[in-house]
């Protein structure tokens, strides 16, 4: 082929590398001082794209449209860094001291409000922007002709690394907030209002990403699914480049957007799914990315993880008088209620297959609904492509979804703390990827349907008993792992990886195991999940799903075994009442995130056990020395 | 009494709590101005958290704290150490991924009247080991060499008083001897010194008055030659 | 003489140019208690976490009863006697004592991946014992993470010492605990290794507890060989007093010497 094509192609891949970089940088500089992986960033981005189109529109009439874009620009980013103050004034604040996966849940709370908003401010449709005054011709290279905008892109990536550079290294504040990076409660001993360098940090961050979606404007419409879509591949880029590191995010963004730009050529079905795939293979090389420091922390626990007790009579009485009710209910209820309620036995095996991994192995999945979807699709292929019955399909799709687990958690088990939920995440998007592209095996995009039950099962009673049969059996089979010793393996190396190793645990090899069990065990939900509904498409395995997942297990309380599957009850009766009722699910869901992360961090089962049980059956002077020892040495937070 | 000079720090009624856990019970004590005052205990006495609540790193602290005759007991850490306060913490804290110099520069604050004024090249006199490594990485310094840098970086800020966590912990015994010449030098200076240590020898030789700390109650005061003299409260707090 | 239970030739380690230990070499024989001191970045912790398996020498050879043990992973050396406690306690915190030595019990045994029996019931018996010996038996059922540092202590040695060791490495054993309970731990993990014929090799900044209780001792400094012998000798080296005794290090270890004898 033409060497000159392929320099047209190269010319573009750093026209949006610089795009990924702008965005990725923000993100990586957030989360180097606040120690906090924002899912809004991508909201921050699109906020940009919407504010330029609404301001160009605006400013260009009155100032002219050279001076009236030029300003816009920057004052539709200066915009967002300012929205992303406040995020910082109202939210962060409160959780810098959580466990990631309350800030992950908390800065998908905001995504979850800011898409909603979006839709209410600017419509669902696209909107174009004007073209860049200035640059809206092309120039002639190599006889192709190439837009002249791409040029000021190309250019904007490498200007804003070394002005990064100069305000980092060579100013006071930037040295500051390096200092802060690693404690900022020093430095503010040191007399540096620490609380105002934070809120510089998200200005910086949120003018960024602002910058980012305003530039892009020109050359695509603004449009509500900006958020996701830019923030998966802005994860990967960070991750890649080692996460906090602003030159390690450049180059990842170079080596991803160019191989973007030639993979297209190659083989343009797997655009989607090749940054992941980079990510997977840098992670396996480099577990902290390409110029990423390691992690020091080496315990995963949850503030109020106790010891786990055998059930209390009152317990067992409980859990048996629930059993017999669900065996009673379809008597009192309806087609839609038995339905609702073996959703429910769905979504609580999920929710508990995932706190298998998180509440007792420490290892917080942010792709957790891939395995649950692996299911769904694996009896939905079984039985669509190769005509098998719901009898094998039920058998063989919960291992399908388990060799899934087996081969991803291969790689992510060699991670931990935010890169193992970055890189599950990523995954997660492998898989959704595939489903939605590869179009004549899976549907794409309208999936597939007509997977109903064999005859005998046909029937939504006898359907409702299998469920609860088999969800059950998952259930109980995972609680009592829980208790044995591969739970307890899981668990100690949870609260320190150093003594699990020094007492001969190979701890990543429980891991994998662990996380290829819960993989299966989400495989089972999804399986019985699909003959349910007859149907499936890639929903059951996007983000969103993941996260509803995350919910149910926070709701519910990760500490306790019994709280996901409260949290999976309650979660889904709540869903199937309001969803019908508001075109504000999202954000009301995302409300409630943040009310949960902020305000009942323990959950529902969480909170009735602190309530009815002591943490300890010690008195309190007791307790006040453990707390003092504690908090003199400076070790963890004294118990509450 | 020392108090004749007036006090540089007093606190009164400190009570600190982590969560529901009561650590400190009225903890009231003064430092008055020029004076090397030692805070002795064992591990877990409440020492530390009797300093961080005095610099504003206890979230939930209550009763008086006056610093030079002005109230800091509700202010943030930043303002009470723009107010002329030093902290010099246990684990020292240093920032490993900055040099020597740019750890200082964080120190750094505006000179303030009644207190010893410090550059950076009259720190590298105090220290001369850090002098030779300006440019070198926190994280690359031994034990010895970052509590020397603890020191000097809560100095840039020009305190009046300085609040020092255990500075012989963990140091090999020669080292030891050298802060403790430090920290006479220090003194020399004007400086305002409160000490927290378990190191009976090592306080011995640079305080003159002490207080002793157990349970988070204050059980004893007095001079340092009283406490010498007293047996029975050495071997009832200090176990030596 | 008795075959060494551990031998270190030529260890060597640098990080990013920096030498952090170079070319040490020691013997620690059986029954007995051997320190390594020096002042702080002298080399002693990584000189121990490559004996201990945390970290991989540049170049040099570890042995452990005659049997290579150089680069291997820190649960192999364990599975071949090796106990281990750290300088800032590492217990599982949201387990029960007991739990915590049952853990090593039900590795030890290796079943790890059991996925049927109760954990919970698994060699509590001897889990037991052990926390007897320590003297934590009292306090088996209560939460690991609340418990004062120095009970935290006994209940890491007791976890070391469950799969009856050859060797226990302690990585500054008293650090961070005062003065009476270092001296009490140290007198118990002393009486416990010398009854049950178990090597110690650990590190101390205290030097009433090194010249207390140490057999042999090394020190470091800057990564190299300085001394290493009997207390005796090593407290008389004018050039250890000169880099890290000092006098005040010396006053210490006369007194517990005077107080050994």
């Amino acid at each position: 082929m033409d060497p000159a094509f392929f320099f047209i192609q190269f010319l573009s891949g750093l026209a949006s590398a610089s795009n990924l970089f702008l965005i990725a940088c923000g993100l990586t500089i957030i989360f180097g001082v606040t120690r906090i992986v924002n899912f809004a960033h991508g909201s921050f981005y699109m906020l940009g794209a919407y504010l330029a189109y609404t301001l160009t529109a605006q400013l260009m009439p009155i100032l002219g449209d050279v001076v009236g874009f030029w300003l816009a620009i920057p004052l539709a980013a200066a915009a967002v860094g300012l929205l992303a103050v406040l995020m910082e004034l109202l939210l962060l604040r409160r959780i810098y001291h959580s466990h990631e996966l309350f800030q992950l849940l908390a800065t998908f709370g905001v995504v979850l409000i800011v898409q909603d908003l979006v839709q209410t401010v600017w419509g669902p449709e696209e909107l174009f922007g004007p073209r860049a005054p200035g640059f809206t011709s092309f120039v002639v290279i190599f006889g192709f002709r190439f837009p002249e905008y791409q040029l000021v892109l190309i250019a904007a990536g490498p200007l804003v690394l070394g002005a990064i550079w100069l305000l980092f290294n060579r100013t006071r504040w930037g040295n500051l907030v390096r200092a802060a990076t690693q404690d900022r409660e020093m430095v503010g001993a040191l007399g540096v209002n620490q609380a105002r360098l934070f809120t510089g940090v998200l200005f910086l961050g949120g003018f960024l990403a602002g910058l980012a979606g305003a530039l892009q404007l020109p050359v695509e419409p603004a449009n509500p699914f900006m958020d996701v879509n830019i923030i998966a591949e802005a994860f990967v880029v960070t991750v890649i480049g080692g996460m906090g590191n602003v030159l390690g995010a450049f180059l990842a963004a170079l080596i991803i957007a160019q191989l973007q730009a030639f993979g297209i050529l190659v083989f343009p079905q797997i655009t989607l799914v090749l940054p992941f795939l980079v990510m997977a293979l840098v992670l396996v090389v480099r577990p902290w990315g390409l110029l990423g420091k390691p992690e020091t922390t080496t315990s995963h626990g949850f503030a109020g993880d106790r010891p786990l007790r055998p059930l209390g009579r009152t317990q067992q009485l409980l859990i048996a008088g629930t059993v017999a009710i669900l065996l009673l209910l379809p008597l009192v209820l309806g087609e839609y209620g038995q339905k609702l309620a073996l959703e429910v036995f769905v979504y609580a095996l999920l929710a508990f297959s995932l706190n298998f991994i998180m509440g007792a192995g420490g290892m917080v999945s942010f792709g957790h609904a891939a395995y649950f979807g692996l299911g769904g699709y694996g009896a939905a292929l079984l039985v669509h492509h190769l005509g098998f019955g719901m009898e094998i399909a039920l058998l063989a799709a919960p291992l399908f979804a388990g060799l899934g687990a087996l081969l991803f958690g291969w790689f992510v088990v060699r991670l931990s703390g935010v890169y193992f939920a970055m890189l599950t995440l990523a995954f997660a998007q492998i898989v959704w990827s595939t489903a939605f592209q590869w179009v004549e095996l899976t549907g794409g995009d309208n999936g597939m349907i007509g997977i109903w039950p064999s005859d005998w099962a046909s029937d939504r009673t006898v359907y409702y008993y299998l469920s609860l049969l088999v969800c059950g059996a998952a259930i109980a089979f995972l609680w009592r792992a829980s208790h044995a010793p591969f739970g307890y393996t899981l668990r100690a190396g949870r609260d320190s990886t150093l003594r699990a190793d020094a007492i001969g645990i190979d701890l990543k090899r429980h891991q994998w195991l662990a996380f290829a069990l819960a993989g299966t065990c989400a495989g089972v939900a999804g399986s019985v999940f699909v003959f349910s509904k007859g149907n499936i498409d890639p929903g059951s395995l996007a983000i969103p799903t993941s996260v509803d997942a995350l919910v149910m297990v926070l709701l519910g309380g990760i500490q306790t075994l019994t709280g996901p599957l409260v949290g999976g009850a309650v979660f889904h009766l709540l869903e199937a009442q309001i969803l019908p009722l508001t075109d504000y699910w999202r954000a009301l869901l995302g409300a409630a995130i943040l009310v949960l992360v902020i305000a009942f961090p323990m959950g529902i089962a969480g909170f009735l056990r602190d309530k009815l049980l002591p943490d300890d059956d010690r008195g309190d002077d007791q307790r006040e020395a453990a707390a003092r020892g504690a908090a003199e040495k400076g070790r963890a937070e004294a118990p509450t | 009494m020392t108090q004749r000079n007036g006090s540089a720090l007093t606190v009164q009624g400190l009570n600190a709590f982590y969560g529901r856990a009561h650590i400190l019970f009225d903890v009231s004590l003064s430092v008055g101005k020029g004076e090397v005052v030692a805070l002795l205990g064992r591990n877990g006495a409440g020492k530390s958290t009797t300093l961080k609540s005095i610099v504003g790193l206890v979230a939930d602290a209550r009763g008086t704290r006056d610093l030079n005759g002005q109230d800091i007991s509700s202010q943030p850490s930043y303002r009470i150490a723009q107010a002329g306060l030093g902290y010099v913490p246990e684990e020292r804290r240093i920032f490993t991924n900055l040099t020597v110099m740019e750890n200082l520069e964080v120190g750094r604050q505006p000179p303030r009247a009644g207190a010893p004024e410090w550059t950076p090249e009259r720190l590298f006199e105090l220290f001369p080991n850090l002098a030779e490594m300006r440019d070198r990485p926190g994280g690359r310094m031994s034990g010895g060499e970052q509590q020397m840098l603890t020191i000097a970086r809560s100095l840039m800020g020009n305190p009046h008083t300085i609040l020092l966590d255990e500075p012989s912990e963990g140091l090999a015994p020669v080292i030891v001897e050298q802060m403790a010449r430090t920290i006479t030098r220090l003194k020399s200076e004007g400086l305002t010194v409160l000490l927290s240590e378990q190191n009976l020898f090592f306080a011995r030789a640079l305080s003159d008055r002490a207080y002793v700390i157990e349970g988070g109650r204050i059980r004893y005061q007095g001079t340092m030659a009283e406490l010498m003299a007293d047996e029975a409260v050495r071997q009832a707090y200090l176990t030596v | 003489m008795s075959e060494p239970v551990l031998q270190v030739e030529g260890l060597r380690k640098a990080f990013g140019g920096v030498i952090a230990v170079d070319t040490v070499s020691f013997e620690v024989a059986a029954g007995r208690l051997f320190a390594i001191i020096g002042p702080n970045g002298a080399g002693k912790s990584t000189c121990f976490n490559m004996v201990g398996g945390q970290l991989l020498p540049d170049a040099g050879r570890v042995q452990l009863a005659g049997q290579d043990i150089t680069g291997l992973p820190p649960r192999r050396i364990w599975r071949l006697g090796v106990g281990r406690t750290f300088q800032v306690a590492a217990t599982f915190t949201a387990m029960t004592v007991v739990e915590n030595v049952q853990m090593a019990f039900i590795s030890h045994r290796r079943r790890l991946r059991a996925l049927l029996p109760t954990a919970r019931k698994l060699y509590r018996a001897e889990a037991m014992a052990v926390l007897e010996r320590v003297g934590m038996a009292d306090q088996a059922e209560r939460q690991c993470g609340l418990l004062a540092y120095g009970d935290i202590k006994r209940v890491e040695l007791a976890i070391a010492l469950a799969h009856e060791p050859r060797l226990l490495l302690m990585d500054e054993p008293t650090a961070g605990m005062a003065p009476k309970e270092r001296i009490a731990l140290m007198a118990l993990t002393a009486d416990i290794v010398r009854e049950r014929g178990i090597s110690v090799l650990f590190t101390e900044h205290d030097m009433d507890v090194v010249f207390a209780h140490a057999d042999t001792l090394l020190v470091l400094d800057r990564g190299r060989t300085v001394a290493t012998g009997t207390p005796d000798a090593v407290r008389d080296n004018p050039e250890v007093q000169r880099i890290y005794l000092g006098g005040s290090g010396v006053e210490a270890a006369q007194r517990a010497m005077e107080a050994r004898a």
